[in-house]
């Protein structure tokens, strides 16, 4: 997934109104030509290979045939709400616009050098029996998804932060290992069910959850963080490996805990400093969310050293499934056939972790057969296959 | 004999002339698409460089690392006479030993295994390079009066981020690099020479690749890696002979302790695995701009086509167009103090991992001119910033110095050993 910071309120780019673009390959236009048109964009001009087209999915296949970067927007009426945009062609690059548009006055815009109004032509959409549907209530389903999505992740990071603080005294108090060995997978699953937030932030990933080998020792680099902690709490396949001294306990604790407090305060935001979560990045996260999945946890890597890497999986599903329910009401009304497997592929991987459960836990890692491990990497890709297709569902 | 050193009757009674003039003879089952594999069926072994480096990139490799075995150091003169002679035997499409394999008494094993009868030379280059541990051991040994001549850059790749550090992939004493168009003849050629080998070397690892992932010849096309893109558009190629003394050969004066290494160069081999499954689950807007090119032409996202060069200011919407993480941003040598390097990857399937991916990737190798400036940094750079790294595990890491050319009456190695 593509580690974009998430931006601030006050430096996010305009986004669609309905959010109504993609940048997809093409797809079947199911009308023939009619809905297949060209665009070639200059320096000064912005030649449609039509003025029109019948309603439905309408693409647009922009070359840049200029030497400034270009841009190309399908407008509303008014000229001010996008409808559908194709950013960052270079020259002599051609991108295409994929937009689902009902019948209609609109503008079309090529934007070379990427500045001003844009070169203008009035685009008219006719009536046709493909019939487009655009909900009302498209608008407020997005701001809910939104507004669910914040607040979960401040509930998670603001857990975060007061189990953080158990797990540091414990293990800083020096007499309760077995205690904050206890504690360790469950505080660190308010981590993983925001692991994509949390990663974003590409100054506190690196100190919070590096395992060792992301580590370049040569180069000067520090191991701090949460697998720093775990080798000393779980020194045994470790080789000659000696032991924090209670200072060094308490130096690491302290600065994790602070990283922590900083993470919680940056997600907690406000006002012009408050994130936003537009509904691709809330889409990719939960795809991005079982990468995590696939890479780390269901081969075991993630936790080295205490083998607890069940906790974190289950985790990361946790919060992928959050996140694609917050978009499912918007899912439903698109792509409904997509909802229901996701529906479906979420509950069986959720059964098979189920099957791993002991106590108030689960199985380490190396209690797992090959067999046990088989058949959770196939539930992984069974649910990430059409995971991968969520964004560009709920977004088109 | 003349029957003996080719496999084929097609070279016939022109054997030893067509060996040394290098055989333009053209061959059977090379890679289409290719002017060049079209017309030259067979390289010399002996040169003023080592074949296999410069040598347009055939489309098959077996690479071996050897750890020695012996504390011998006339055992291992002879080996590396040995395996001179069979070595150029081989790339002119002969046997590996000079009888071959159906020619000699039944109550011996047969000189050469066999697999390679009737088939061509397949420009088969086979490359011999020395490790760090040959001139001392990791125990600090010098077990064959040679650690003084170490060449100083000829320390073991550090630990860089996101490696997994596997000593049963890494390191080796020597290295065997063959390459030809025909997987079976490349195979053949490594199975023979370890063969040798035995009770003077062990093998440590080897690496299979198939589906060249650079060109090192302008004559050659940009081949795709397995994310699917064009890789090596900027890569040193034989036709530039000044960007190979700056970059690939090691000058004269380069390092005086070890002279014998002038003319010869620096291989840097890294096993990258790529997580396929999670690839592929990627948009194709956001697989270009990890790469930041087209993975149709492979132009760079700043416009144009595949060899024009990247505009690494253009702006974009948001920053640059081509991304601050983009891989052609963070290894292009206008972003690396004009380092380059002479990339002779491959691709490589060893089958699937324990939970059913493939277990693939790059074959990565690159032979430079020095480690330290022109392949550590830009490691570096990449495991610190390029958005690839969450698809890449490096699962072996090594470095050989690779000794000049072998001129006739000279064995490979002889000017470290001489």
């Amino acid at each position: 997934m593509r580690k974009t910071l998430l931006a601030s309120l006050a430096t996010l780019a305009v986004v669609p109104a309905l959010a109504a673009c993609t940048e997809n390959a093409k797809t079947d236009a199911g009308g023939g030509d009619a809905r297949a048109l060209t665009v070639a964009s200059t320096k000064d001009a912005c030649d449609l290979s039509a003025k029109a087209a019948p309603a439905g999915t309408i693409s647009f296949d922009v070359s840049n045939t200029g030497s400034d970067v270009t841009e190309f927007y399908l407008l509303a009426e008014d000229g001010l709400r996008i409808v559908g945009e194709v950013e960052n062609i270079g020259p002599n690059l051609t991108k295409t616009l994929t937009v689902t548009v009902p019948e209609g006055k609109y503008v079309t815009a090529c934007k070379p050098g990427m500045v001003g109004e844009g070169i203008r032509a009035d685009f008219d959409v006719t009536r046709s029996d493909e019939e487009v549907k655009v909900s009302a209530d498209e608008a407020q389903l997005i701001e809910q998804a939104t507004n669910n999505y914040r607040a979960y992740v401040q509930d998670q990071t603001s857990q975060l932060l007061v189990r953080t603080q158990e797990f540091v005294e414990l293990y800083k108090s020096g007499d309760s290992d077995d205690e904050a060995r206890a504690l360790y997978p469950v505080a660190r699953e308010h981590w993983e069910r925001i692991e994509t937030v949390a990663e974003s932030f590409g100054d506190l990933d690196p100190q919070m959850d590096a395992r060792e080998a992301d580590v370049d020792f040569a180069a000067g680099e520090k191991w701090t963080g949460w697998h720093a902690i775990e080798k000393d709490l779980w020194p045994a396949r470790a080789e000659k490996y000696a032991v924090w001294t209670p200072d060094e306990r308490a130096k690491y604790a302290d600065d994790l805990l602070a990283n922590t407090v900083e993470l919680d305060k940056r997600v907690q935001a406000t006002g012009k400093d408050a994130l936003a979560y537009p509904l691709d990045s809330i889409a990719n996260g939960s795809r991005g969310l079982l990468e995590e999945v696939a890479t780390g946890k269901v081969t075991g890597e993630e936790e080295f050293w205490s083998r607890t890497d069940l906790w974190d999986f289950q985790a990361n599903v946790d919060g992928a499934r959050i996140a694609f329910e917050g978009v499912q009401p918007i899912l439903e009304t698109k792509d409904p056939e997509l909802a229901e497997q996701l529906t479906t592929r979420f509950a069986e991987l959720d059964e098979l972790l189920d099957s791993h459960r002991k106590g108030d836990g689960f199985v380490y890692y190396d209690e797992l057969t090959k067999d046990d491990v088989d058949k959770l990497a196939a539930a992984v890709n069974a649910l990430s296959e059409p995971l991968s297709h969520l964004t560009a569902a709920v977004v088109s | 004999m003349a029957s003996n050193l080719s496999r084929r009757g097609l070279l016939g009674g022109g054997v030893a002339a067509a060996g040394v003039a290098g055989a333009f003879v053209a061959g059977r089952g090379t890679a289409a698409g290719d002017p060049v594999t079209a017309v030259v069926s067979s390289y010399p072994f002996r040169g003023e460089q080592q074949a296999g480096i410069v040598t347009p990139a055939q489309d098959r490799l077996h690479f071996v690392a050897l750890d020695v075995t012996t504390e011998d150091r006339e055992e291992l003169i002879g080996l590396l006479k040995s395996w001179t002679e069979a070595a150029e035997r081989m790339t002119q499409g002969g046997s590996a030993g000079p009888v071959g394999p159906v020619a000699g008494a039944t109550d011996v094993p047969p000189d050469d295994t066999g697999e390679a009868i009737g088939l061509p030379a397949s420009r088969l280059t086979i490359t011999f390079g020395f490790g760090p541990t040959l001139f001392r051991t990791a125990d600090g040994k010098d077990r064959f009066g040679i650690a003084d001549q170490r060449p100083e850059a000829l320390e073991p790749l550090p630990h860089f981020r996101g490696d997994i550090d596997d000593p049963a992939r890494s390191g080796g004493d020597i290295c065997i690099q063959a390459c030809a168009d025909d997987p079976q003849v490349a195979v053949h050629a490594i199975r023979n020479l370890v063969r040798m080998g035995f009770g003077v070397t062990a093998v440590r690892w080897s690496q299979l690749g198939f589906g060249r992932t650079s060109t090192t010849s302008t004559s050659q096309s940009t081949p795709r890696n397995l994310f699917g893109f064009k890789d090596g558009t900027a890569n040193v190629k034989a036709e530039e002979a000044k960007a190979l003394d700056e970059h690939v050969w090691v000058g004269k004066d380069d390092d005086k302790a070890a002279a014998w290494l002038a003319g010869g160069s620096y291989l840097v081999t890294r096993r990258i695995n790529m997580t396929i499954e999670v690839w592929d689950r990627q948009p194709l807007g956001d697989q270009e701009q990890f790469v930041g090119r087209t993975k149709d032409a492979g132009a760079p996202l700043s416009g144009g086509e595949e060899f024009t060069d990247p505009d690494f200011d253009l702006p974009g919407s948001t920053g640059p167009i081509i991304p601050a993480d983009a891989h052609v941003r963070i290894v292009h040598p206008d972003q690396n103090d004009g380092v380059r390097m002479l990339r002779r990857g491959y691709n490589f399937v060893d089958g699937s991992d324990d939970i059913g991916g493939l277990n693939a990737g790059l074959f990565f190798i690159a032979y430079v001119r020095d480690p330290r400036t022109h392949f550590i940094p830009v490691q570096r750079r990449m495991a610190s910033s390029d958005a690839l790294m969450e698809y890449l595990k490096f699962s072996g890491s090594a470095l050989f110095a690779v000794p000049p050319g072998v001129a006739a009456g000279e064995y490979v190695g002889q000017s470290l050993f001489g």
